[in-house]
């Protein structure tokens, strides 16, 4: 971190710093949050964070809440990539529940978790180009989250706050059209991607705006408890699809990047190659998906496995269970369990405590948003108020997971 | 390097603070120990810098309320990345005098994670550089996720468990 800030003495007449409110609803912030920064012409000499803005008491909420009411909460969480919230929270009441998915099941939660963090780096990437004056390539590159939306809408009919999983599984198998739709996107986003990083990687401009800017050591970021890609471009290889995996990570084949200085530009190719290495997690996911049973995508689990919606209108027995089981009547083990997953900003962690009652007795998001960001305020002081906005933006802060 | 594991943590811990860390275990593999509030910095410090252990990322901090016994359990879960291992300490205060030292001295990123909590559930951790609530409004006078402040009307008569043969 710089710390050169000029030295004044008492009656210089240009002592005097600007007060300047960032936030909380700034367009450069990305969300809803505020810095108050003391400037000295354009350079930060001390900066507060102040966020809660939209902080919706979703760990109360959860108390109160059946496993299966709580998906949405997670949904609202990071909302750029809010399949890898759900898968999260399901594999962790099945961690809870001792239940083991298919194989089919976890590969299609790769397709799903792989896609979203494409959506995520995508807005992160384009975003921060965005904010160098990049205008074109954001508008470029970011058409392909509206075929990643579609890819979801047609696996579960919605586009942002998914809802896409069930416990054990998916509430239905993924159609021709879904598989086409994935083929074509798998088709066309690496000749964007490569156009994109031809327009930037290489551009005077944009190196200029961002290497050697806001630079983190490892100690530090490791000191602020850093995840994801923040800590991979630090040259950390930290990732908990290999540490610990899920959902048969370990069978696959992939690259964690690390970057070595930890400064902007380090991010940004951090992000990029992990768009690469999800687009290749889902080539070999559809190969692997080949030489398993056809149309498995749940687990046989009734007890916590929601029945077929047509069965619920026509059957008796199957709204009773559906009732049973969204209102949390079927017991689940006491026990208290931490899971977590590899989000697009880091480890998303849920650490589950039950007691045997209807709802969970403590629920905690480990979001990585919130506990990256505790550092932006330290590492902004010194820095220019614009390169403190591309740093912003780099961060990848999402203010549903900052405040939840 | 020789391996670090679950039992082989517990064997040091166990040489370093005796009965000081208690309550053992292993739920779903993720060791599980309890210690006391006077020695959370010691047992946090040696986790985090002793060889055979080298806990050395905090991953989270966070409480949980257990009115019936009038205790609040702080959580550290923290991470040796090196070998892939996981740990969780817990301290159990009284409700009453919810205060404990505070693990900024160790780690930067305790530092927003013990506001939360804070603001959550009223731990005051002593020595901490900026002890503000973090997520709620400064004017809020209780501490909301105690599980004596209700998230609904409790006069609501759909969700009583009784109705649902518990």
């Amino acid at each position: 971190m710089n710390h050169n800030q000029p030295v004044y003495t008492d009656n210089d007449p240009q002592n005097e710093l600007v007060t300047l409110n960032l936030g909380p609803t700034h367009p450069a912030t990305h969300g809803v949050f505020q810095n108050v920064l003391q400037l000295d012409g354009e350079r930060i000499v001390s900066g507060v964070s102040t966020i809660g803005y939209i902080h919706r008491a979703f760990e109360k909420i959860a108390e109160h809440r059946p496993f299966y009411q709580i998906t949405p909460l997670t949904d609202r969480l990071n909302y750029c990539s809010s399949p890898i919230n759900n898968m999260g929270w399901h594999m962790t009441v099945e961690k809870l529940l001792n239940i083991k998915v298919p194989k089919r099941v976890d590969y299609l939660r790769i397709i799903v978790m792989e896609l979203a963090r494409i959506s995520d780096h995508i807005i992160c990437n384009t975003i921060i180009a965005q904010d160098t004056g990049a205008t074109t390539t954001f508008l470029y590159l970011f058409q392909f989250r509206e075929h990643i939306y579609e890819i979801y809408e047609e696996i579960c009919g919605a586009r942002l706050t998914t809802n896409i999983g069930r416990i054990g599984g998916f509430e239905r198998d993924f159609n021709d059209i879904a598989f086409a739709k994935i083929n074509k996107f798998l088709k066309e986003f690496p000749v964007a991607l490569r156009e994109f990083e031809s327009l930037l990687n290489r551009n005077r401009i944009f190196i200029d705006r961002t290497a050697g800017v806001a630079c983190v050591t490892p100690e530090d970021a490791l000191s602020y408890s850093w995840s994801g890609p923040l800590l991979r471009a630090t040259g950390v290889d930290y990732d908990v699809r290999v540490s610990e995996p899920y959902c048969s990570y370990d069978e696959f084949d992939f690259e964690v990047p690390v970057g070595t200085s930890g400064d902007i530009y380090d991010r940004y190719l951090v992000r990029n190659e992990e768009m690469w290495q999800s687009v290749s997690l889902i080539e070999q996911a559809l190969e692997k998906i080949k030489h398993e049973p056809a149309g498995v995508f749940h687990a046989d689990v009734p007890d916590f496995y929601l029945p077929a919606k047509e069965e619920v209108y026509n059957n008796m027995e199957a709204l009773i269970y559906h009732f049973k089981i969204v209102m949390g009547e079927i017991d689940a083990p006491k026990a208290e369990v931490y899971h977590a997953v590899e989000g697009g900003n880091g480890e998303l962690g849920f650490y589950l405590i039950n007691d045997g009652g209807r709802t969970p007795y403590r629920l905690h998001f480990r979001r990585p948003s919130f506990i990256n960001y505790s550092m932006y305020a330290k590492m902004s002081e010194g820095m220019l108020l614009s390169d403190a906005i591309i740093n912003m933006s780099s961060m990848n802060i999402i203010a549903g997971e900052l405040d939840a | 390097m020789a391996e670090v594991n679950n039992s082989s943590v517990i064997e040091l811990l166990a040489a370093r603070f005796g009965a000081k860390v208690s309550g053992v275990n292993e739920p779903y593999g993720l060791l599980t120990v309890e210690t006391t509030k006077d020695v959370i910095i010691d047992v946090l410090t040696y986790l985090k810098e002793t060889e055979g252990t080298k806990f050395a990322f905090l991953t989270d901090i966070t409480a949980v309320h257990y009115p019936d016994t009038k205790h609040i359990a702080v959580v550290y879960h923290l991470h040796n990345m090196v070998n892939k291992i996981r740990i969780r300490v817990k301290v159990f205060i009284h409700e009453q005098t919810p205060s404990i030292p505070t693990a900024t001295v160790l780690w930067n990123g305790a530092n927003w994670m013990e506001r939360e909590t804070y603001d959550f559930f009223g731990v005051k951790f002593e020595g901490h550089p900026d002890l503000r609530r973090i997520l709620n409004m400064d004017e809020l006078n209780v501490h909301p996720m105690l599980k004596q402040y209700p998230l609904e009307d409790p006069n609501r008569v759909d969700k009583k468990d009784e109705y649902f043969g518990r």
